[in-house]
């Protein structure tokens, strides 16, 4: 049964499938609104997540599916100690296609190695995230027309960031992609990303901790927040988590076509003032997602001879 | 210092100096109720020092783990006080129950009777990442 896990699950050329398929829904929304008439998307969310658990749902309701699921593990039978392999089996028995998140890294590909239904990670600890993946895809994408040719800065925590290291990742198969790593020293991109995907991939990157002077090149801005929840130790969070902060002065130097990129929730990284700004992407990003979540559930369901 | 020649058993030779404990502890070889001497620091004329594990009896090694700690290493079966066969050690694709992920975010350390696998990933740098979370070993 097909999953999608990984953002290298999907090919170039399925990534190109899915931005077509997401496009023609965005022109063309009734000849999709019941394609999926009858089928069931169950949400497993073992912790909080509203924006992409919400996400799911409207884009199958949009689908013309429903949706079934919990949104925190002490609602699911994990609270009583049952296993994901267990909650798998039980929910192929329910529903035509999960989407999964949980705290723990490699959750998903548990799930998705027992259950007898497609399942779509959204969200394992700070390991993967591809659908967030598809929604950065989409937003380039629209807004910028291409992938190659593209520098792209990725701003804020690069370490346990998995939409950064996942977007890298699918960046890394595009031609003449340029990558500008701002952080902290110690929330660097860990050298495994930068040696497995950057240096193999022969992507040219530079390491840097200012912003300001990395700005002008970028093509793409994605900043991102330091999560609390990565950290074990709260002084460390404390201590790096206002270390970039987008405010308009800084975007001075900024191309005028600069694309501001954020898989959000923002806490502080991006000033308010900034979502005036034309060049500020990130509220069309979320519908961009469920655009690209609908074209990821039609597929899989497709593939399963579910529709 | 001398140690005795098997007459039947297998000897693990070749090992990387100071590798010679971890093969011990990974092969399970502790558990064993037959005569083993683990030697370190040999002296050898390839390797400088090196270490041997000499098993005086007539067991089957898991091949994967030898690859998977020092895949120079070479394994000798003897019979009868005869070497009758070298085996060849090549580094394993995948490791199933070997290693413990170490990532304490990983599903493994919570999901219950998850095995524990391992791919080799980087054969030039010997490296096996949790097909999980993705850790390196």
């Amino acid at each position: 049964m097909r999953s999608v896990i990984d953002i290298l699950d999907l090919t170039v050329e399925e990534l190109e499938e899915l931005i077509t398929t997401a496009l023609d829904i965005i022109d063309n929304p009734k000849k999709y609104a019941h394609i999926c008439e009858g089928k069931k998307l169950a949400t497993l969310f073992f912790e909080p997540s509203t924006r992409t658990r919400l996400s799911f749902e409207a884009a199958m309701y949009e689908l013309g599916g429903n949706v079934l699921g919990f949104s925190e593990a002490k609602s699911s039978s994990a609270s009583k100690g049952e296993s994901i392999a267990d909650t798998a089996k039980v929910v192929s028995c329910y529903a035509d296609i999960i989407a999964m998140r949980h705290p723990k890294e490699g959750a998903a590909l548990v799930a998705a190695n027992n259950a007898t239904i497609p399942v779509i990670n959204a969200g394992d600890g700070g390991h993967c995230h591809p659908t967030q993946t598809l929604a950065d895809l989409l937003t380039i994408r629209r807004e910028k027309g291409k992938f190659d040719g593209l520098t792209v800065g990725f701003c804020g925590d690069l370490k346990f960031g998995r939409t950064v290291h996942s977007l890298i990742n699918a960046l890394s198969r595009y031609n003449n992609i340029k990558i500008v790593l701002i952080s902290p020293d110690e929330l660097k991109l860990p050298s495994y990303v930068k040696k497995d995907v950057l240096q193999k991939n022969n992507i040219p990157y530079v390491q840097t901790t200012d912003l300001e002077s990395a700005m002008p090149e970028l093509d793409i801005l994605y900043m991102t927040r330091v999560q609390q929840e990565r950290f074990f130790n709260e002084e460390d969070y404390l201590r790096l988590k206002d270390s970039y902060i987008l405010t308009p002065d800084k975007l001075n130097n900024a191309k005028s076509d600069l694309a501001i990129l954020h898989p959000l929730p923002r806490v502080n990284e991006i000033s308010v003032a900034i979502d005036k700004d034309p060049r500020a992407c990130y509220f069309k990003q979320v519908l961009n997602g469920k655009y690209m979540r609908m074209a990821l559930i039609l597929k899989l369901l497709k593939e399963a001879g579910t529709i | 210092m001398n140690i005795d020649s098997i007459q039947n058993g297998v000897v693990i030779d070749h090992i990387t100096a100071g590798l010679g404990m971890r093969l011990y502890e990974l092969l399970g070889l502790a558990s064993l109720d037959v005569s083993i001497a683990l030697i370190k620091n040999v002296g050898s004329k390839k390797m400088g020092k090196k270490d041997i594990i000499k098993i005086d009896a007539d067991i089957e090694l898991d091949l994967d783990v030898i690859g998977f700690v020092d895949p120079d290493a070479t394994v000798n079966i003897i019979k009868d006080g005869v070497l009758v066969e070298k085996r060849s050690i090549d580094m394993p694709e995948t490791l199933t129950n070997v290693i413990k992920c170490k990532n304490p975010r990983c599903i493994t350390t919570c999901e219950q009777e998850l095995d524990h696998i391992f791919k080799l990933t980087d054969k030039e740098d010997k490296v096996y990442r949790c097909i999980y979370c993705e850790t390196k070993a």
